[in-house]
């Protein structure tokens, strides 16, 4: 490996890191937000939405970020919406997770037992006080551990915006491959920075795993 | 004394199965009343629509003048004033157990955050877990989880308590406890009914007795007459058959 090369490569990886990051903070958050949203309305079974809640889930849990990015990127401008590369990145992981989130937040809203929302009901709450004084942040800290997988799952996921020729990490790199042929730095810096935007994910996920599940059970 | 609750005609079916059946019954301001019965007999199910938990299919529940079906529009005001306490606990685990206690106070009634914590503090003293403030549900014994659930219920000053078989899912050595803080209740003249299984409890505790089955009201009277002589012959049995003696 050559650190000359390595050096010269730096900054570019360095832009598309941040990059990378900030598409994909924005849609993870993006994605929280629909996922709370679809998994209240299954969870409260409202009429109408759940059902569109349940075809959208299953639409975007089962279909690749790839061919929904394609959809959105490609597809949209045909009808008349045409957005940038990076609105398109944002909104496709944004779908995709909240799909994802969804399912998750449900798992810890069914996990909660019916007799702790009447205790609420019991001392005189509302249906709204209820959900979000105690359902709410119970689930959320039991969804904690499927959360943080999301998150790591989400970030990878961005690896796929290259195709819609967003500058992120692996357009980086396969740039750079493409130009100068030093494919052992140019993969070398990839994975670096990758694990550079994961790992301390992982590491504040175990943590806030391990929290929340003190927390709540003890252990 | 006055009358605080009144039940008229309640029926309940599940399907097919009929749990309560043209049940009629009041209660009276500080009154104690133990409602006992064979399990499935529809004692709990009674309990849950008195604050309207669950849904009733004719006759109806009147609380100070108050109709209370779940279909009313200021339920949780009626709830306010029926205080519950669960077999399972059902404190909020996320929560330490002095935010068990202030939470519903300061946010559905809206009280004076000094005086609802003050009044927190008396209460844990008066059940003996002070020290037990800043611990998470988690931290306490069965036991008391149950007192600190009791109390909970007492932050919002309900005019009526309902206690649902709250002893059914702890140790036996720590029944006592339980029952002791709802004996000091029951003397300081609250009102309250109470489903159980521990009939010398009932018979400590009860103004009055009743007996259920099969959704209906099968006997009640005062507690010595119930349990020394019983006129029903189901009761006679149901009786019997918490006793080992020939």
């Amino acid at each position: 490996m050559d650190a000359e090369v390595l050096r010269s490569y730096l900054p570019g990886y360095a832009e598309a890191f941040f990059l990378t990051i900030r598409i994909g903070w924005i849609g993870i958050a993006l994605s929280f937000g629909i996922g709370i949203l679809t998994a209240f309305v299954s969870y409260y079974k409202v009429p109408v939405l759940k059902r569109i809640a349940g075809v959208y889930v299953e639409l975007f849990r089962n279909t690749p970020l790839l061919v929904q990015l394609f959809f959105i990127y490609f597809g949209l401008p045909k009808i008349g919406f045409s957005l940038s590369a990076e609105a398109c990145g944002i909104i496709g992981l944004g779908l995709l997770g909240g799909s994802y989130m969804s399912e998750s937040f449900r798992s810890g809203l069914d996990a909660i037992s019916k007799v702790q929302t009447e205790s609420a009901l019991a001392l005189g709450m509302t249906n709204f006080q209820v959900f979000w004084l105690i359902v709410f942040p119970e689930a959320l800290s039991l969804s904690v551990p499927a959360i943080v997988a999301n998150v790591i799952f989400l970030l990878k996921e961005t690896s796929v915006f290259s195709a819609i020729s967003l500058m992120d990490l692996m357009f980086t790199a396969k740039d750079l491959i493409g130009l100068y042929y030093n494919t052992t730095e140019a993969l070398f810096l990839l994975v670096l920075f990758y694990i550079l935007m994961l790992l301390p994910v992982s590491l504040i996920g175990s943590i806030a795993e391990k929290r929340a599940r003190y927390k709540m059970l003890g252990v | 004394m006055e009358e605080i609750l009144r039940v008229n005609g309640l029926s309940k079916k599940y399907e097919d199965l009929t749990v309560l059946d043209q049940l009629s019954m009041s209660v009276r301001s500080g009154e104690v009343v133990v409602i006992v019965g064979p399990s499935g007999c529809g004692k709990s199910t009674l309990l849950r629509t008195l604050n309207a938990l669950e849904s009733i299919d004719g006759g109806e529940v009147v609380l100070e003048g108050e109709v209370i079906n779940p279909g009313n529009k200021n339920l949780s005001r009626v709830r306010e004033k029926v205080g519950m306490v669960f077999q399972s606990y059902e404190l909020f685990p996320h929560k330490t157990v002095f935010q068990n206690l202030t939470l519903a106070p300061l946010k559905v009634m809206k009280a004076d955050k000094k005086e609802t914590e003050k009044e927190a503090l008396a209460l844990l003293e008066r059940v003996g877990l002070s020290s037990k403030k800043n611990s998470y549900p988690r931290q306490l014994s069965g036991g008391q989880k149950q007192r600190v659930a009791i109390i909970r219920a007492l932050m919002m000053h309900p005019e009526l308590l309902l206690l649902d078989e709250i002893t059914a899912a702890l140790d036996p050595e720590m029944v006592k406890e339980v029952l002791d803080v709802v004996l000091s209740l029951a003397k300081e003249g609250r009102t309250m009914i109470i489903v159980t299984h521990e009939l010398q409890f009932a018979k400590a505790v009860a103004d009055r007795m009743i007996f259920i089955d099969g959704g209906r009201i099968i006997e009640e009277g005062p507690p010595k007459e119930f349990f020394e002589h019983p006129r029903t012959d189901r009761l006679k049995k149901f009786l019997h058959s918490f006793s080992y003696e020939e």
